[in-house]
């Protein structure tokens, strides 16, 4: 490991007795306990840590926190852990971290995509949309691939995330968003009376500003002393959560706001890499501070050109020199102590540039005194230097000409080109911002219930203000504070003059957009601030121009010779910094991604080999082949097992509603299409179920338990959708009927069985129920016990054989499924899935809703119109059903298919024509609904919508096959018994 | 007493009552059950567990079944109601323990503060993705828990999960 060179020899707050090894682009270095990747690499000398996103120019640390635009490394770590574009600025140093850099190749120092810089008068603003306009079809294959290779931004993970993600939701009275004076002023005033208040801060450490503000005072004392005591205070207080390490990233309706925690591991604690919160707060302070604007000059991105505050915190906070000999340039007051720290640590300061005419520079003399050089009224006409500034140019500037330059010999500028309060969380939330022409920003201005900003993110930049701004929005009780003065003002300047032309001045670091491509824009017309951000995509990278937007609006308004107020300004977008889809995803993966909803048989069926399907969140038994058997061996074996002797099915999923009330009657002969008047007590009909079109919704049963009792089954994926439907129309509709409805879908375990031994199998088992023909013929409903259970048995069938099914109580499916199939083995019983079931009752023609119907289709589509109560006075859908296009000639029809060849299957889907000899576009007649093996019938069938379809039954007709067309006779649907 | 924990408890019997708020006014009590109740309020008492879910609805737990189905019915009779048994519709757990409140706030959205979810709160709410009624019959910082049965595997996996980082 090699020295670190500009580690200063004292000061800053990090633990000196923990030093940490960690490596860039392979090479092994060190840092300390306390620092950022960032500070660790300017202590190592590293001023060229990324190329830049377009051009591959050479760049280095901007900034010290979550506003860095350049400083982008992946992260790599075991267990295939890679975090593209993170930036250096927040990574805290731990040991053994690998960082590479990006946008490079074959390596940082040496890129030879950096030939795009020389290329770059092509690159310029809207370049993509001028090039590669033409020939269209050259945009997938050639153009966008290249542009992808080019330019994309780090890479993607390959690997599975290894780690853990958690999400929390929480309430507070007030969210305090930022954790500098003017926050935890806010903090401490609305926590005082017992307000529930969660402060968050996206920094390892609590104070913002004051961290690298070694000589501000508060109330007398050191500022730091005073954020420990605040600190101290708020822990005390119950009612008080402190989240640091933690960015509000968003703020959204009903002061609804994200947090992304980045959560410290701790010994022997499980925890998450990351949690998201999900805070619901009464009022919302932003106290989020104010990013520092670079200057505008000549080669402005050079690795070592840094803002100054972020010099300034390199040096007091890390104990790192950003250089040896640096030269701060600005346009306002905060550069001064910039400078005085940096001397004060032992770091050389070459001189200090001030913009301004010297009669505006009031801390000018005074600097002088203390034996700097100020060279006020110039301008910086450029930088030198590759992979660290060399030198700054600077001349002598009044009224517009520039005198004699001069070259400055520097190994590092600190520039600092005013103020931009962090507006951000308060534009999300839909909060207006005004133009402050004092401030030469745009400011919060009210509007949103409950939300304000204070301190420096509303433009109160000098600390007292910040105290008492942020003690305000806390608290109804005004407070003074006594604190250092902290001048902030700045003369905004837009453009300094360039020495050369041709010079690059970077607005937006992270997209590589220059002065030169909003000067292009405005020249094509492009007027409006939204044209001119998404044509030179200013201020639309990740840190969502938290560094240039301020500088390219005022360009723009420049140019335009209009006033910034008038050019406005763009919106901005949720997230304030980037939030990984991890966190976003939380426990939400895997098993938990959704729920799997399993049938009381499940464990039995699993441990049988069965194969499942999905049916909504249902896992579902599809088949239970035996040995050496596959899933169509299977089906057919069930399948002739069923009409032989019998099978059983577990029907659990069914829907099923207790319809109870003394208009329950009435109540479902409004939402089915039949009359239940004549439905005596122990008796069940089939019913159809339309939605207001006059289109099928549902289907089911109908049992009368009582003469205001009904149970009502539902198809397994309509269970929810029906509930609620018919909920809807009491509640809105029909509120004045006496009925409640209640979900039993889970209540009953539901077993079917179907075959001519049913009645033989269940018989030894069933107490209280007389089965006889006579006295329990089809489509009845008893209640009695079952082994033991209560138990509500339907004498019902969806194969067209004899069958019961079972309702008992959940809990009692499991034990009951594995006692019929015990009984059942010995009388030629099989247990059958979901692929039998739909052979079956496609041998007999019975429809599927969502397979046989489409939402287009109405009950005489189905052959089923004798459903309907035509005497009854109205029901759901009724008067659709007299809509010209619902009774018209031609409408598609429900028939069968048989093809020529018995053994070919048809696919689901195809479609069938009259005359396949027919040239394009072909007249189709309709499709294929269900296709299977019938083993019963030793042969294929299907089921097909079909234009007209009653009446071409006897017709020969083609249908699509991946080999071409296939004869099809058309037949009734009906196949078997 | 652990940070937070979680028990899976004895199957029970439940009913769904529904009755128009007009008539419950008539009824403090229906079988040892408190109806009188404020919406998303419960009420224990002799092993008996009653939240009023909905102005017209209310969720009744008991450890047994007894006659309770027969009293219900004696004391509404001739009224406009509905009894459904749901006994085996639910499962239920018990998460207890100083921080039970910030595990299940790994899922739900509501406010569960001990001062916003106070002792005698019920609800039904969300866990996730699922479905599931909230209780806190007293003080102490043990929450009920009760969700359709076929949602088990997925609730309680949500909340091992959550529950990973307590002691």
């Amino acid at each position: 490991m090699t020295p670190q060179h500009f580690r200063l020899p004292r000061g800053g707050r990090i633990d000196r007795r923990t030093p940490l090894a960690f490596r860039f682009d392979g090479e092994r270095l060190g840092g300390y306990a306390g620092d950022t990747l960032a500070s660790a690499l300017l202590a190592n000398g590293r001023a060229l840590v990324a190329r830049s996103f377009k051009y591959h120019r050479p760049r280095g640390v901007l900034s010290h926190g979550s506003e860095e635009p350049n400083a982008l490394v992946t992260l790599r770590g075991e267990g295939g852990r890679s975090d593209p574009n993170t930036r250096a600025t927040v990574v805290e140093l731990r040991e053994g971290l690998s960082a590479v850099s990006q946008n490079r190749w074959p390596s940082l120092g040496f890129d030879l995509g950096a030939v795009s810089e020389a290329a770059a008068p092509l690159l310029a603003a809207g370049f993509y949309y001028k090039t590669f306009m033409w020939p269209a079809s050259f945009w997938n294959k050639l153009y966008e691939p290249a542009i992808r290779r080019a330019a994309g931004l780090g890479r993607a993970p390959e690997a599975p995330d290894p780690d853990r993600y958690q999400q929390r939701h929480a309430h507070c009275d007030v969210l305090v968003a930022g954790g500098g004076p003017a926050g935890l002023a806010a903090a401490l005033a609305a926590s005082a009376g017992g307000a529930r208040v969660i402060l968050a801060d996206e920094q390892p450490a609590w104070g913002g500003s004051l961290l690298h503000d070694p000589s501000a005072e508060i109330e007398g004392r050191a500022a730091l002393a005073w954020v420990d005591e605040a600190l101290a205070t708020l822990r005390g207080r119950e009612n008080v959560t402190l989240l640091s390490r933690a960015t509000v990233f968003g703020i959204f309706g009903h002061n609804h706001a994200g947090i992304l925690e980045r959560v410290t591991s701790v010994a022997g604690c499980d925890l998450p890499r990351e949690r998201l919160w999900q805070v619901r707060a009464r009022d919302i302070v932003v106290t989020a501070g104010a990013h520092e604007r670079p200057l505008l000059f000549a080669d402005n991105d050079r690795p070592g050109i840094m803002l100054a505050a972020s010099a300034r915190a390199y040096v007091v906070r890390y104990g790192v020199a950003p250089g040896h000999r640096v030269v701060v340039a600005t346009c306002g007051e905060s550069a001064y102590a910039v400078a005085r720290d940096l001397r004060a640590a032992g770091v050389g300061v070459v001189a200090l540039v001030d913009v301004r005419p010297e009669k505006h520079c009031p801390q000018a003399d005074e600097l002088r005194a203390q034996g700097f050089e100020v060279l006020t009224g110039h301008t910086i006409t450029g930088s030198a230097g590759r992979k660290r500034v060399r030198a700054l140019h600077v001349a002598p500037c009044r009224d517009g000409s520039i005198g004699a330059p001069r070259r400055i010999e520097c190994d590092a500028v600190a520039m600092h080109g005013g103020w931009t309060p962090a507006v951000h969380l308060h534009s999300q939330a839909r909060g207006k911002l005004e133009f402050d022409a004092a401030l030469d920003a745009f400011v919060p201005h009210d509007g949103v219930p409950g939300l304000r900003s204070a301190g420096a993110a509303r433009g109160n930049y000098t600390l007292s203000q910040c105290l008492e701004d942020g003690w305000r929005a806390g608290s109804s009780e005004p407070r003074r504070f006594q604190a250092s003065p902290s001048p902030a003002g700045f003369a905004p300047v837009r453009l300094l003059p360039a020495a050369r032309a041709r010079a690059r001045v970077f607005v937006d670091f992270q997209n590589d957009v220059t002065a030169k491509d909003i000067g292009l824009a405005l020249r094509e017309g492009f007027e409006s601030i939204e044209h001119v951000k998404r044509y030179t995509t200013t201020g639309m990278a990740t840190d969502q121009g938290k560094t240039s937007n301020m500088a390219a609006l005022g360009l723009v308004a420049e140019r335009l010779g209009r006033p910034v107020s008038q050019v406005g300004t763009t919106t901005f977008r949720m997230p304030y910094t980037p939030v990984s889809f991890g966190a976003l995803v939380g426990a939400h993966r895997g098993r938990l991604f959704d729920p799997v909803r399993e049938t009381p048989s499940h464990g039995w069926a699993a441990a049988r080999g069965a194969l499942f399907e999905d049916v909504g969140q249902w896992k579902r038994a599809l088949a239970f082949p035996g040995a050496g058997e596959d899933l169509h061996a299977a089906v057919r074996r069930e399948c002739r097992k069923v009409r032989e002797a019998g099978g059983l099915l577990d029907a659990s999923t069914l829907g099923k509603i207790e319809v109870v009330g003394r208009d329950a009657l009435e109540f479902l002969n409004r939402m089915y299409v039949n009359s239940f008047d004549r439905l005596a007590v122990g008796r069940c009909r089939y019913a159809l179920m339309l939605r207001e079109d006059g289109y099928v919704y549902d289907d089911g049963i109908v049992a009368r338990l009582a003469p205001e009792r009904f149970h009502v089954t539902t198809t397994t994926g309509g269970a929810a959708r029906v509930l609620s439907l018919m909920e809807d129309y009491l509640q809105t509709e029909w509120s004045h009927l006496q009925v409640y409805l209640t979900s039993t879908t889970e209540q009953y375990a539901v077993l079917a069985v179907q075959g001519p031994r049913s009645r033989e199998l269940i018989a030894p088992l069933v107490e209280d129920i007389e089965l006889s023909e006579a006295f329990m013929p089809h489509m009845t409903v008893r209640a009695g016990r079952f082994a033991g259970a209560p138990c509500r048995l339907f004498r019902v069938s969806f194969t067209g054989e004899p069958g019961y099914e079972i309702n008992v109580p959940w809990g009692r499916g499991a034990a009951l499924w594995e006692e019929l199939c015990e009984r059942g083995a010995a009388l030629g019983f099989a247990p059958y899935g979901t692929e039998t079931m739909h052979v079956l009752r496609a041998e007999r023609g019975y429809v599927i809703v969502g397979q046989e119907t489409d939402g287009t289709v109405t009950p005489d589509d189905l052959g089923l119109a004798g459903m309907i109560g035509s005497a009854k006075r109205d029901f759901v859908g009724k008067r659709s059903l007299a809509r010209p296009d619902l009774v018209a000639s031609g409408r598609k029809q429900l028939v069968g298919l048989l093809t020529q060849d018995p053994a070919l299957v048809i696919e689901e889907g195809a479609q069938l024509v009259a005359d396949p000899a027919q040239p394009l576009p072909m007249t189709m007649l309709g499709h294929v609904t269900s296709s299977y093996l019938s083993s019963n019938c030793g042969r294929s069938i299907a089921l097909a919508l079909v234009a007209g379809g009653r009446g071409r039954i006897g017709q020969t007709l083609h249908a699509t096959t991946p080999g071409g067309f296939a004869p099809v006779k058309v037949t009734a649907p009906v196949f078997h018994g | 007493m652990a940070d937070a924990s979680l028990t899976p408890l004895a199957e029970c019997a439940r009913w769904s009552l529904r009755l128009p708020a007009a008539s419950a006014e008539r009824h403090a009590e229906i079988a040892g059950f408190r109806i009188a109740l404020p919406i998303n309020r419960c009420a224990a008492r002799d092993e008996r567990l009653c939240a009023r879910l909905g102005p017209d609805e209310w969720l009744l737990c008991a450890s047994s079944t007894s006659d309770i189905e027969a009293s219900i019915e004696a004391a509404l009779e001739g009224k406009h109601h509905s009894l459904v048994d749901v006994g085996h519709r639910y499962a239920a757990f018990v998460v207890e323990g100083a921080k039970a409140h910030v595990l299940l706030a790994a899922g739900c959205p509501l406010d569960l503060h001990p001062s916003a979810f106070s002792a005698g709160a019920a609800t039904r709410t969300l866990l996730g993705k699922a479905e599931i009624v909230l209780w806190r019959p007293t003080e102490a910082p043990a929450y009920r828990l009760d969700c359709a049965r076929s949602y088990v595997p997925y609730v309680f996996g949500f909340l091992r999960e959550a529950a990973r980082e307590f002691a």
